[in-house]
């Protein structure tokens, strides 16, 4: 039998009842009514509190901890610091996941833990943190990635060595890794173009931003069994990553889904669990941590500041035909930045044969680099997407003509390898230049910007079961988390497997023991990956009913049919038989032969690339600097919208993101290495007021290798952001930007320019 | 240790009593002592809006006020918004028009935006924008919960 995978079958002539619709989603009612259980929610019988302290200088040998002051304090059940955890070999993915959790021999960044109390009260605990004496030799610092590739650059891991270079010397270096990643030849590539423009771009830290502060409360059981209560963005990563450092089994760890108060790919990773875990372990009661706000900022992961300098060229009838690229991504403290997605992903969306690409990862001291929505990718698509609108302004090309006729289609092979199948660019170029926004003219004094993202999106190793109830309800029990309403959609699309109204199909989150791995809610995956193997499920337990009605009714399987949620006779040949409901099935059979359920598990391939452009309108206050969104319009492909509002919610929620990385977020540092915007106050993320309302227009290009089309939608949305306002911006200035933020001060400095000699120009 | 303070407050019209230390903040009982998880704390700084909550009338970031203030006080939280089963018209908006997603601001802004129509029944988009913008979201670019403010308000206007 052909799995799913092989055969989806999507067929564009489907009837659909459910999927494409806009149920109101069932977590949403605990959710308005303040009932929904969150990370920092969870309240046990003997509960500790956790506090955590950390780190006041950016880069120091931790010489000495002495907590038996902060143990002596009544009301504190335990300390730990990095004496309580395994010590794993330096250098290693879990030595550095260990030692950034708990600082080892040196901290890394300012805010780097040090060690932690458990007490009775958060007060208590706080008080003890004070007692704990720390003796630190302070070492130089470097936050600029630049500077930290520099010989003489204070180094951070002494036995850190540059992967990717044949015949480096043997000496320590900030520079975790060089990617050169090429296609065709370039050379002959710019030889041929009439227009060629090469720029410098720079891009400073963000951070996630989500409101939820992480908060775990772990409780570590007499057996050596641990339960952990919190918001990740994965159950069975944290598992056995808290596993591999803590050097215990995967198995006697249990880790639940709170409600997940956004993550945007923050919560792929830990920072206190494992903290809470051995406070717990130590005191022999349960332990509950939750960050303030300056630690969320201060220690967990912001995304990577980059500087980047790309060079494209263009024939004079408008074909791109050679693209070269430097880029530097700062990774923090430790390497994870996933900087390989930015080369990889830069210039995929147009049809390029010859490209090359020099990448480095580099450590400084800040803290390590987490994920955001398409990892490193809008911070250099800003620059790519800056000079394609430049090349079309050079040639006299409308930009989304250029873009189209650069656009990649079927049948091309990217850089990275792969041959696309059935992509829709094309088809969302074409719907930006009919929407509303794109036809209607530029308002005077305004400037409007365009620019296009990509992203691959994401499949992997998924599990999930589907069980029908005696009374022919249905449950679903995942292992993916939700963080933005994926259980309705993939209730949604069940309900329409199964013929049942939705009503009847609800889903779970199951811990970290309930069902098999799951990969994290990351790239994209998880409505595309868990509907895939509900779907599967669903298929399963249709085949189950199938064979039931065949024996109720005695005749052979191949005599009967589902559909609509009934069995019948599939002729009056078979017989006369009344259809049989899910229902009837499920009361006559459960007992007798057990329940009927499916349950699946794959590595899913078949995601389906997507793709989207954005058109903003900006007002640029000359005397200030200030930019005013005046209009925005998200046009992407979705392959198809499960759950329209809830795309258009990604969409909208993208660009508002990346206003903010755009305009105003940064991480700014002292010369001390201390961060120095570390509260929502001096970190400005945009409010209400801020911006404008985002319009959206759906693209529905089917993805042939998923049963409805799917392709997800969490990470292209913010891709084209910054691109998009920067064009915006350049336009409206008569200079483009290339640093983000497009600050006030920033922008104030162009339009001087400007002023002073006119035109374009780096 | 300083003795903890005895307060007497009213929060969503049942009376209640705590014991606080002195530099405890409201959110922090409402959430500890009295279980009232609802109200979400996002920044202990005022920023966010997260811990919104309605102070003898007035719309308040619960993270700034201390729980000794509380004491003869009445406090409404998201957990007295609905009357009973029946949801109130935000709430019942928010939900039709998606007006959260992962859902951790929506308490605050479900009571700031209260807070807003009880003042202004028929407020503009931006005035509804500027109001709201003491409260932080990440998810939604705020489309949907400004829509969802303007359909309750002109359902609460017809009655």
């Amino acid at each position: 039998m052909a799995t799913i995978l092989e055969e989806s079958g999507f067929s564009p002539d489907r009837k659909l009842k459910i999927v494409g619709t806009n149920p109101i989603k069932h977590d949403g009612p605990d959710k308005v009514v303040g009932r929904a259980k969150f990370g920092a929610d969870l309240i046990l019988p003997g509960m500790l509190f956790g506090k955590i302290l950390r780190s006041p200088h950016p880069h120091a040998v931790l010489k000495s901890i002495d907590i038996s002051k902060a143990e002596a304090l009544p009301g504190v059940k335990s300390v730990v610091t990095r004496e309580d955890f395994p010590e794993l070999p330096r250098g290693t993915q879990w030595g550095n996941l260990s030692r950034n959790i708990m600082a080892r021999e040196k901290v890394f960044y300012e805010g780097h833990a040090v060690a932690a109390v458990a007490a009775t009260s958060e007060s208590i605990a706080k008080k003890a943190l004070k007692l704990i004496d720390i003796e630190y030799e302070v070492l130089p610092h470097v936050i600029d990635p630049i500077e930290a590739m520099k010989p003489d650059a204070p180094i951070l891991h002494d036995d850190l060595r540059t992967k990717g270079v044949e015949g480096a010397e043997d000496k320590p270096t900030n520079v975790v890794e060089r990617l050169d990643l090429a296609m065709g030849d370039v050379e002959k590539g710019f030889a041929e173009a009439d227009v060629v423009i090469e720029r410098e771009f720079d891009s400073q830290p963000m951070h996630q931003g989500y409101i939820e502060p992480q908060g775990c409360v772990a409780s570590y059981g007499e057996d050596g069994g641990i339960e952990v209560w919190c918001c990740n963005q994965g159950t069975h990563a944290y598992r056995d990553q808290i596993a591999a450092i803590l050097e215990t089994d995967s198995s006697k760890i249990r880790v639940s889904q709170s409600e997940m108060g956004g993550g945007f790919g923050g919560k792929v990773g830990f920072y206190i669990e494992p903290v809470a875990i051995v406070l717990s372990r130590m005191a022999r009661r349960p332990v509950k941590v939750v960050l303030t706000r300056n630690e969320v900022f201060r220690s967990t992961g912001p995304v990577a500041a980059t500087r980047s300098r790309i060079k494209m060229g263009a024939t004079k009838d408008g074909r791109i035909v050679a693209a070269e690229a430097e880029l530097v991504f700062q990774t923090g403290a430790f390497t994870g930045s996933m900087f390989f997605n930015g080369p990889m992903a830069m210039f995929t969306r147009y049809a390029l044969e010859n490209i090359k690409t020099v990448s480095y990862e580099v450590v400084s001291n800040r803290p390590k680099v987490a994920a955001f929505r398409a990892p490193c990718v809008p911070q250099i698509v800003f620059g790519v997407e800056g000079i394609v609108s430049e090349l079309a302004d050079k040639l006299g090309m409308d930009p989304i003509d250029f873009r189209l006729k650069n656009a990649a289609e079927e049948g091309y092979t990217t850089l990275y390898g792969v041959t696309f199948g059935r992509i829709g660019f094309v088809e969302t170029l074409e719907a930006a230049k009919k929407c509303d926004h794109y036809t209607s003219p530029v308002p005077e004094g305004h400037g409007r910007g365009v620019a296009a993202g990509f992203w691959f999106n994401r499949g992997g190793d998924t599990t999930g079961s589907l069980t029908i109830t005696p009374d022919g309800s249905v449950t679903i029990l995942l292992g993916t988390s939700d963080v933005a309403g994926s259980r309705v959609s993939i209730c949604m699309m069940a309900a329409e497997e199964l013929g049942v109204p939705l009503d009847k199909v609800r889903a779970v989150l199951g811990d970290s023991s309930a069902l098999g791995n799951n990969r994290v809610t990351a790239g994209s995956r998880t409505t595309f990956s868990s509907g895939m193997v509900i779907i599967d499920s669903a298929r399963q337990a249709i085949a189950e009913l199938v064979k039931r009605a065949a024996e109720i009714w005695d005749v052979p399987e191949e005599g009967v049919v589902f559909g609509d949620g009934y069995c019948r006779p599939s002729s009056s040949n078979v017989g006369e038989f009344e259809p049989l409901s899910i229902a009837e099935i499920a009361a006559k059979t459960s007992v007798s032969h057990g329940a009927i359920s499916g349950h699946s598990e794959m590595n899913v391939t078949g995601e389906g690339p997507g793709f989207g452009l954005h058109i903003v309108d900006v007002e640029v206050d000359k005397e200030t600097g200030r930019v005013d969104i005046k209009r925005y319009t998200v046009v992407e492909d979705a392959g198809k919208a499960i759950h329209p509002q809830q795309v258009e919610g990604q969409y909208q929620g993208g660009a508002v993101q990346g206003v903010g990385w755009a305009l105003n977020e940064a991480y700014v540092y002292g010369e001390d290495g201390r961060l120095q915007n570390s509260s929502f106050l001096d970190y400005r993320m945009p409010v209400a007021s801020d911006v404008p309302m985002i319009d959206t227009v759906i693209v529905e290009v089917p993805n042939p290798k998923h049963p409805y089309g799917l392709r997800g939608v969490g990470e292209v949305p913010v891709v084209p952001t910054l691109g998009a306002i920067g064009n915006a911006i350049g336009n409206a200035i008569g200079v483009r930007p290339q640093s983000l933020p497009m600050s006030p001060p920033r922008l104030l400095e162009l339009i001087d320019k400007v002023d002073n000699n006119g035109g374009n120009g780096s | 240790m300083a003795k903890k303070v005895h307060v007497t407050t009213t929060v969503n019209g049942d009376e209640h009593e705590f014991l606080c230390e002195t530099s405890q903040t409201l959110v922090d009982v409402l959430r500890g002592e009295l279980e009232l998880t609802g109200t979400k704390e996002g920044c202990s700084t005022g920023d966010c809006g997260a811990c919104s909550v309605i102070f003898d009338g007035n719309l308040v970031c619960s993270c700034l006020v201390l729980a000794i203030e509380a004491d003869g006080k009445s406090i409404e939280t998201i957990e007295g918004m609905a009357d009973g089963k029946e949801l109130h018209p935000l709430q019942q908006k928010f939900l039709e028009l998606n007006g959260l997603q992962c859902g951790i601001c929506t308490p605050g802004i479900l009571i700031a935006a209260k807070a807003l129509l009880q003042r202004n029944p028929d407020p503009t988009e931006t005035e509804i924008r500027f109001w709201l913008a003491g409260n932080l979201c990440r998810c939604t670019g705020y489309d949907k919960i400004i829509r969802s403010v303007l359909a309750a308000a002109a359902e609460m206007r017809e009655g």
